[in-house]
């Protein structure tokens, strides 16, 4: 979570700082403990993943290693989408992560499909798979086509819902009209459960149920979680629109504070070790933008321009 | 270019004047209201006109087959997608609910759905499209590409005046980068291409912001000595062919020229109707430009070498010339 956040940060500043990341910077700020709670449900090799935009921490948690955001996000041609797509957009789906397009909603039933082939191969064994969405993407008929077909199917499939309140500037009651995003999960047929996503303990013991039942073979698991962006849409959002006393709520926690002081009071951390876990956060981090910084990047003259697998089927000008 | 409105102020001023002539008028789109839009496109819309400007849920499929609904009521409703690439969600009850309504039921469909297309860099492959094609394929829809201020003015208020659906691409690299000293006199209407630039030794034929990038290709080319004639198409549906085969029957030589993917589309559609109908007018081969045929790239190196540029449309044109 915390490493997730530092390397957020510093995807910020890059940004601010001009020239380096071109585009945009999706920040999953106040929203670590939601997303890595389902990311440690999942054995990257073995499950499937599909994270959205404001799940690094997750994506951490699932394995992918830190040098394969800031690649992604510098458009190295050595990373996983080697400058063609950047920032969120990265994944390597032959091994189980799905690499989001940005149209929201439509990765839910690919997801499912995935699972639906191990089924059909016999190959799915104690597998899952889980994706997220936020508040805004529940609008989607992409989202509600996938939710349905997955509970029709009966696939093991757990769906975080991070009700982050906003969508964008769009409040939630320009969104939905049920009183909670988890009464949806009666209607598809599914179950559904709704956690304080500003608490890491109950995000872990809600994505360790819906991770049990579907390997139990219980179908799709609906986990809804309710806290607050803390951050803009993106970084070149200043996010006015929210007013301030929602600042100010419960909702508004930091869950990382509150997952550290937590530990803390436990004794299954002391201040001292945070602070040293911390500088090696630091030190990974930053070494690793010096080293992404050396790679090269795509280079139009040497790019293989060609957008199918069957070279002899490509026409015209992009032929090699 | 000096001036004092920009492009994306023309659509917005388009807009407020639709909302205030007409109360039939409403706009509906995904963050459009308070915030004013992704873009600001509708910055204090919401405010000037209340309980006329609404934040939709993404839903992109419902806030088209809302619009046709209000729309058969007699409302005249625009719908701002958050981005062009985005519209693809609303495909089905543009092609198949707004395109066919008419001819159909013979109920008009005065339905605007603004589409903020193009490629600007950093942008990647869902950001960035233009759909202006994929729409002019159907039956039923007119399809508008304004490259000016002025044209981004007043062709957003005839689309809203049209009683036939709309589909109205504006360039979000124009938005902040296009100004003009004001949104000038309503000139041609839909459907009539515009001379941007005159010429005689060949005819580029583009639209949207490919317009600027031809007539910049074409200044190089004066140096040269060669007059390089620049036609804005504007409209895209319906296609001014008579202005094409005027000016190819000027030059001679024919370049079409467009942001979009190259499997069909507009210029292949300028080509055909020039190699059809007009074949005895040229000197030379017509010559087409577009995007390659892969997803637009993120990596502004990629980006870059993916679109037709100023230097590779003068390039096109160096053998246009030569033949
Ligand atoms: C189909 C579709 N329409 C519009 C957009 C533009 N868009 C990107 S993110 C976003 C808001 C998403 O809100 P939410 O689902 O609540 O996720 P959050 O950003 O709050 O995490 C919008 C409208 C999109 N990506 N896909
Ligand atoms: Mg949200």
């Amino acid at each position: 979570m915390r490493l997730s956040r530092f390397l957020e940060e510093k995807l910020g500043a890059l940004y601010r700082a001009g020239g380096r990341i071109v585009g945009g910077v999706y920040l999953g700020k106040g929203q670590e403990a939601f997303a890595a709670a389902m990311g440690v449900q999942l054995r990257m090799g073995q499950d499937i993943y599909g994270p959205l935009i404001r799940d690094q921490a997750g994506r951490l948690a699932f394995g992918e290693p830190v040098i394969e955001t800031l690649r992604t996000y510098l458009g190295a041609a050595t990373g996983p989408m080697k400058g063609r797509d950047g920032n969120i957009h990265r994944g390597r789906p032959r091994d189980g992560y799905m690499a989001m397009i940005s149209h929201l909603g439509s990765l839910l039933s690919v997801v499912a499909g995935a699972l639906f082939a191990r089924r059909l191969k016999g190959t799915l064994g104690d597998s899952i798979g889980a994706t997220s969405v936020g508040d805004g993407a529940t609008s989607t008929g992409a989202f509600h086509e996938g939710m349905n077909l997955a509970a029709v199917e009966k696939l093991p499939l757990i769906v975080s819902i991070a009700n982050n309140q906003y969508a964008y500037s769009t409040p939630n009651t320009r969104q939905y009209a049920c009183e909670n995003l988890v009464d949806r999960a009666k209607g598809y047929g599914v179950h559904g459960e709704h956690v304080d996503a500003t608490d890491l303990v109950s995000c872990l013991t809600a994505f360790r149920g819906a991770a049990a039942r579907a390997k139990a073979g219980e179908g799709p698991q609906i986990v809804v979680g309710t806290l607050l962006r803390l951050a803009g849409h993106g970084e070149h959002d200043d996010a006015s629109y929210i007013p301030d006393r929602k600042r100010h709520t419960h909702e508004a926690r930091d869950c990382i504070d509150v997952a550290a002081k937590f530990a803390v009071q436990q004794g299954w951390v002391t201040e001292e070790e945070l602070v040293r876990q911390m500088e090696g956060i630091r030190r990974l981090v930053d070494q690793t933008v010096a080293k992404v910084s050396k790679e090269p990047v795509p280079d139009p003259f040497k790019e293989n321009w060609q957008a199918l697998s069957t070279s002899e089927l490509v026409e015209g000008q992009n032929a090699s | 270019m000096s001036g004092s409105i920009t492009y994306l102020e023309a659509i917005r001023e388009a807009q407020y004047d639709a909302l205030r002539n007409d109360p039939a008028v409403f706009l509906y789109g995904q963050d459009i209201n308070t915030f004013g839009g992704a873009f600001k496109a509708t910055k204090n819309l919401g405010k000037e006109f209340p309980g006329r400007v609404f934040d939709s849920p993404i839903s992109e499929d419902a806030m088209v087959g809302l619009a046709i609904g209000a729309a058969i009521e007699g409302a005249r409703p625009i719908v701002e997608m958050q981005f062009a690439d985005f519209s693809s969600i609303g495909f089905n009850q543009i092609v198949n609910q707004a395109a066919t309504l008419y001819w159909r039921t013979e109920t008009h469909c005065p339905v605007t759905i603004r589409l903020p297309s193009g490629g600007t860099a950093g942008s990647g492959p869902f950001h960035s499209q233009s759909m202006e094609a994929i729409y002019a394929h159907y039956p039923g829809l007119v399809i508008v590409t304004p490259a000016t201020v002025e044209d981004a003015y007043w062709m957003l208020l005839d689309s809203v005046a049209l009683n036939d659906p709309v589909i109205y691409c504006e360039h979000k690299f124009l938005y902040y980068h296009l100004k003009s000293e004001s949104t000038g006199e309503r000139s041609l209407p839909i459907g009539k291409a515009r001379i941007a630039r005159p010429g005689r030794h060949a005819t580029v034929v583009t639209y949207s912001a490919m317009v600027h990038d031809a007539i910049r290709a074409a200044e190089e080319l004066q140096l040269d000595g060669y007059q390089i004639e620049v036609v804005d198409l504007r409209s895209v549906k319906p296609m001014d062919t008579d202005t094409i085969l005027g000016s190819v029957a000027r030059t001679g030589r024919l370049l079409a020229v467009g942001e979009a993917f190259p499997w069909g589309g507009v210029t292949a559609e300028v080509i055909s109707r020039v190699a059809s109908e007009g074949f005895h007018l040229l000197d030379a081969p017509p010559m087409r430009l577009n995007a390659k045929d892969t997803p637009i790239p993120y990596h502004p190196n990629l980006w870059k070498a993916h679109r037709p540029t100023v230097s590779s449309i003068a390039g096109a044109l160096r053998s246009l010339l030569r033949y």
